[in-house]
Formats: C-alpha cells, sequence, structure tokens
C-alpha cells in the first residue's frame, strides 16, 4: 500500500512541476490568439489577426530576419571551429590539450552578462563598430561549444579502429573521411548545429552588449516588454521564437538520443567490452 | 633425465616453395622507454596457421601491427610474400585483418561493409555484391546483410568482421585477439570455424592470442612471446610436450618446475604418477618422496599438488577412473611417492639470463 501511495504521490509531483514549468508558455501561446489588445482574462475572443500585424510589421520582420542571419552564420562558423576542435583535442595528444579542452567549453558556463562586456569592451578597443558581424562572433562563442561537445562525444563513442580498419581494406585518408568519418558523424553535426541556431537564436544577454542600435527578435520582445507596447505582437512573436527554437531541438534530442547515438553508443559499449588495443 | 628426444623440425614438415608468406627481420618497436618488441625474426610459411601467443605486454599485437602497416617499425624488415613493405602506409599492403573489436563500421548494414574493402578497389557492384555474399556463406552468415553492426550479437560481429577481411583474399589474414570478446562456449565455436575457414580460402593466417588453449589446438605453429622476444618457436607438440623455458612451461599448461643438482626441470602435471605404498614404478622412472598438500576435485580430473621431501611441489593430474570424490579428497595430507619416466622431463633455461 505505501509503495502504491507514493506512486501515486510520485506522480502528483511530477505533474506539479510540469505545470510549474509549462504553464506560462501555454498561456502566452493562448494569449496569441486573443482578439483583444488587452491582455485581461479571460479573453474576450479568438482571433488569428495579430499574427497578421506581426508579419507585416517591418520592425518585427527586421529584427526576424537579423536573427535567422545571425543564428545561420554562428552555427555555421560553430560546425566550422567546433568540429576542428574536436577533431583536434580527440586525435592528438599535446601540451596543454586538457586546458584547451576546458577552455572550449567555458563560454557556455560563463554568465553571458560577462561574455557580452567583454566582448563589447574588446570591440571598441579593437575599433571594430557594433554590427551583424559583431552579434555572430558573440553568439559564435557558446554555438562553438555545442557542436564541438555534440562531435566530440561521437568521435569517443567510435572506436578509434575503425579509421585503421578502413586503412586496412585499403582506403587512403580521404576516402576514410568521406566513407567513415563523415558519416558516423553526420548526426552528430546536425543535431549540433540545430542546438546551436536554436541557442543562438533566442539569445538576449550577449546580443544585447553586441549588437549595436539594431534588434534581433529577442532583443525586440524584450524592448517591447519594456515600454509595454505592442504587447499582442509580443506574444505571436514568442510563439515563433518558441517554435523556432524547440523544433530543432527536438530534432535534435531526435537524432542523437532516438537513432544516431544509440547505434555509436553500443558500438562504443562493445568497443569498450573488449578492452582496448594498442601499447 | 632430460632427453633430446628429436621430435618433428618445426620448418622441415612444410615444403618451402617460394618465398615465405611473411619475413620479418630485426624487427625493434619502442613507445618510449617501453621496448614492444625487442627484436624478431620470424618466417611464416605460405598457407600455415601461426599463432603468437603471449600475456599481455609481450609484444605480439605490436608485432601484428607492424605486419598490418598500422606502426612503423625502429628497426629491422618486414617482407610480405617476399616484398619489402617496411615503409609501405596499411591500405597499400595485401593484408587484412580482424580486429579485436571488430571495428564494423557502424553506419553500414551487414553487406556494405563487407563490400567496403572491394568498393575501395573499385570493383563492379554485381561482383561486390556476388564476392561479399559467397564470403557471408563462407562465415556462416547468411539472410543478416541489411542489419547494422548494432542489430548482431557478438558472434554474428565477429563473423562480419572476417568475411569483410577474407572477402578481399588477401596474402595474409591478421586476427588480434578476434575471439576474447566472446563467451566460453562461442569462442570454442568460432575456434573450429576458424580453422576451417582456413583450410578453404587457403589463406596465411597469423593469429595474436594470449589463450594457450586456442593457440594449441589451431595453431599449424606458434610462437610464445614474452618481453618483446620470441622465446619459444615451435609446433603445439613441441611447445606443449618440450618447453624450452620455464616461461614458457609456466605459461602453457601448468608450471611445475624443480631445482635438481643445479639443473632446473620440468614435468608436466599428466605425466606424474602418484604410487601407493609397495607399489613399483614402470622401469625408467624416476622417483621421489612427497606429501599431498591439497587435492582438487575437478569432475573428470583430480588435481594433487604434492611437495616433495627434496625441495620444490609439483601438481599432478589424475583421471578419476575409478573412485568417487569422497576417496580422493581423503587421501589430502598422506605421503605418496611420485613417480615419471625419466625421458617425460625436461631441463628448461631459467627466467631470463638475456639472450642475444
Amino acid at each position: 500500500m505505501e509503495g502504491r501511495l507514493a506512486r501515486i504521490g510520485l506522480r502528483i509531483w511530477v505533474g506539479g512541476v510540469l505545470l510549474f514549468l509549462f504553464v506560462p508558455i501555454a498561456i502566452i501561446c493562448f494569449y496569441a490568439f486573443n482578439s483583444s489588445n488587452i491582455q485581461s482574462w479571460p479573453i474576450q475572443g479568438l482571433s488569428v489577426k495579430w499574427f497578421s500585424v506581426a508579419w507585416h510589421d517591418p520592425q518585427v520582420r527586421a529584427a526576424f530576419v537579423l536573427s535567422l542571419k545571425a543564428g545561420v552564420f554562428a552555427t555555421a562558423i560553430a560546425l566550422l571551429l567546433g568540429s576542428a576542435a574536436a577533431f583536434g583535442v580527440h586525435r592528438f595528444r599535446f601540451f596543454g590539450r586538457e586546458a584547451v579542452s576546458l577552455l572550449l567549453v567555458l563560454p557556455l558556463a560563463l554568465p553571458g552578462i560577462i561574455t557580452g562586456i567583454a566582448l563589447n569592451s574588446a570591440f571598441s578597443f579593437a575599433g571594430i563598430g557594433l554590427s551583424l558581424l559583431t552579434i555572430v562572433i558573440g553568439h559564435a562563442t557558446f554555438c562553438i561549444v555545442v557542436v564541438y561537445n555534440n562531435v566530440i562525444a561521437r568521435l569517443r563513442r567510435v572506436s578509434g579502429s575503425v579509421y585503421e580498419a578502413s586503412a586496412d581494406l585499403g582506403a587512403h585518408g580521404f576516402f576514410t573521411f568521406r566513407t567513415v568519418t563523415l558519416p558516423m558523424l553526420s548526426t552528430a553535426l546536425i543535431s549540433g548545429a540545430l542546438l546551436a541556431f536554436a541557442l543562438s537564436f533566442d539569445e538576449v544577454i550577449v546580443t544585447t552588449f553586441t549588437a549595436g542600435a539594431q534588434n534581433t527578435l529577442p532583443l525586440w520582445i524584450f524592448g517591447a516588454i519594456r515600454l509595454g507596447q505592442q504587447l499582442p505582437e509580443v506574444n505571436v512573436v514568442v510563439v515563433a521564437v518558441l517554435l523556432l527554437t524547440v523544433i530543432p531541438v527536438i530534432i535534435a534530442v531526435r537524432l542523437t538520443g532516438g537513432g544516431g547515438i544509440t547505434r555509436g553508443s553500443a558500438a562504443a559499449r562493445s568497443a569498450m567490452d573488449s578492452g582496448s588495443p594498442g601499447a | 633425465m632430460p632427453t633430446d628426444a628429436p621430435l618433428a623440425d618445426p620448418g622441415a614438415a612444410r615444403v618451402a616453395t617460394g618465398p615465405p608468406a611473411v619475413r620479418l627481420a630485426g624487427l625493434r618497436k619502442s613507445f618510449g622507454h617501453l621496448a614492444a618488441v625487442a627484436g624478431v625474426d620470424l618466417e611464416i610459411a605460405e598457407g600455415e596457421f601461426f599463432t603468437m601467443l603471449g600475456p599481455s605486454g609481450s609484444g605480439k599485437t605490436t608485432l601484428l601491427r607492424l605486419v598490418a602497416g598500422f606502426e612503423r617499425p625502429d628497426a629491422g624488415v618486414v617482407e610480405l610474400g617476399g616484398t619489402d613493405v617496411t615503409r609501405q602506409p596499411p591500405y597499400a599492403r595485401d593484408v587484412n585483418t580482424v580486429f579485436q573489436d571488430y571495428a564494423l563500421f557502424p553506419h553500414m548494414n551487414v553487406r556494405e561493409n563487407v563490400e567496403y574493402g572491394l568498393r575501395v578497389r573499385r570493383v563492379p557492384r554485381a561482383e561486390r555484391r556476388r564476392r561479399a555474399e559467397a564470403a557471408l556463406e563462407m562465415v556462416r552468415l547468411t539472410g543478416l546483410s541489411e542489419r547494422k553492426p548494432v542489430q548482431l550479437s557478438g558472434g554474428q560481429r565477429q563473423r562480419v568482421a572476417l568475411a569483410r577481411a577474407i572477402v578481399n583474399e588477401p596474402e595474409v589474414l591478421l586476427l588480434d585477439e578476434p575471439l576474447g570478446a566472446l563467451d566460453a562456449k562461442l569462442r570454442q565455436e568460432m575456434q573450429s570455424e576458424l580453422k576451417r575457414i582456413q583450410r578453404e580460402v587457403g589463406i596465411t593466417f597469423v593469429y595474436v592470442t594470449h589463450d594457450q588453449e586456442e593457440a594449441l589446438t589451431m595453431s599449424d605453429r606458434l610462437a610464445v612471446f614474452n618481453q618483446g622476444r620470441i622465446e619459444q618457436l615451435g609446433t603445439p607438440v613441441d611447445v606443449y610436450e618440450r618447453p624450452a623455458s620455464d616461461f614458457v612451461a609456466g605459461f602453457i599448461g601448468i608450471s611445475n618446475l624443480l631445482e635438481r643438482d643445479g639443473r632446473h626441470i620440468t614435468v608436466r602435471p599428466e605425466k606424474i604418477r602418484l604410487l601407493a605404498d609397495g607399489e613399483q614404478p614402470p622401469p625408467g622412472s624416476h622417483t621421489e618422496p612427497g606429501r599431498i598438500e591439497d587435492v582438487v576435485y575437478l569432475g573428470m580430473l583430480t588435481r594433487y599438488v604434492v611437495s616433495l621431501a627434496d625441495g620444490g611441489r609439483l601438481t599432478a593430474v589424475r583421471q578419476n577412473l575409478d573412485g568417487y570424490a569422497a576417496d580422493v579428497l581423503g587421501t589430502r595430507g598422506t605421503s605418496v611417492t611420485v613417480a615419471w619416466r625419466d625421458d617425460l622431463s625436461y631441463e628448461v633455461t631459467p627466467e631470463r639470463e638475456e639472450q642475444a
């Protein structure tokens, strides 16, 4: 009986936590369909008119495009540098390797405000005006980490002997890269990119210090809320941001948790079982 | 007591036609200060099932990797079929490896894995398919071509790894403890499978293991490795019956070492008789008094540990032909006379007097 009670209690508790986490989000999504421009409960009626208003608002559009650009460029940089760093740290043993590994991951743990202020003063020190470029650089600092983490986790899971096996079967470097390395990393790269994009798309703090006069979508939301203006539009934009960040994350989790990583990890497990060959 | 009974010379049984499949000369490889391979000379004949046996860290795997080309030697020569390949990268060598962890490509299915070597060499698709099927049939793994490695059991992965290697029909197949990850029953099954496959394809097998039983049952010849050197080279019978050193004696089977008159001798446990009171030893036997210190009942066998009056301790085994567990276990602590035929004990070199 006690076990049964505990189970029920636990379920209620979990339900409570989930409500606590998601009710506010549900409310804001609900408000996006409010026909009135006053947020009061119960809402007056359902409408999609604010979607149309937001879509035609040039400020929102400009912010949306800027956010997309920043996200895409930051992700591209992160893919390039993050995977290169992962290869380097994984493949080679060099002095300070652990330190490099830590320094790469640090920006994610570092408070955004520190990254933001540091970048801001660095840019002004170097005489670089705040622009799309500076936003992209700011976002890249933490996007690189996400890609790096994904790729290095995959590299660690894959037994190193597959590269030797490929060479053993007659393939030289580029063929191995094309047929073995890249396909094995593909899901890690895709999920890393999606997570990086999601992170970039809703970033506020670092962006505040690196955007200058321009607004990304989260900055626009922040400004509008602070001024108490265009609140119905804010709700719509929030829903858009929500979708554009949650969907990539879900896909990323699917890729790594569902098919991708299970494959890799099972292979790694068998590799670990049999112990590592070598010296 | 120790004799030089002429057992078959290991090399003589084979008629040497053409160059050896593998020839190693003066091979050395160090990692830092550790000499993993400390001067190895070896010839492996074509079509031979050759085993490199030794404890971990004895250099056998490094030697295999030198043959495959994953490591470059510090000194010495690697020849395959009479051609010097010492400076050639792995992909240019006509050898294939079955890796200890199988190293299957996780993103490819079974057929793609097996076809990989052929794809690298641009064999047309239809022929690739045909040869892959044939190889999978050879290792008795058909109907699973579409599966990914994770969907296979350990034994099945093992077979895929084998098929992926033999499909290329290499001059030499290198196997690095391929059965190490399998359970005992599967391992025995794969041992006979490997022997069958080797006979059928006629490829030279170079097999690395630390399992002495595996080495004895499968090999045409074997080399026992210790500290980067070959301790003994010969047929399984040679190495088991006439161990050259106490290391070999101890590593293969139970080490029964005695020092008598300044000489180190060894006798295999099954050659030792335990004589009852008044029982006469067979003619030509060496006898010593002792006391049974321990008796271990093993079902089919009983193992006795006898401490000898002249010093030293021997392990003897006896088949439980007649008598029950109670009978044999009751002999613990009793006096006994051990006997063995003079020609069944051998003098061995004691541990590591550095040889050149």
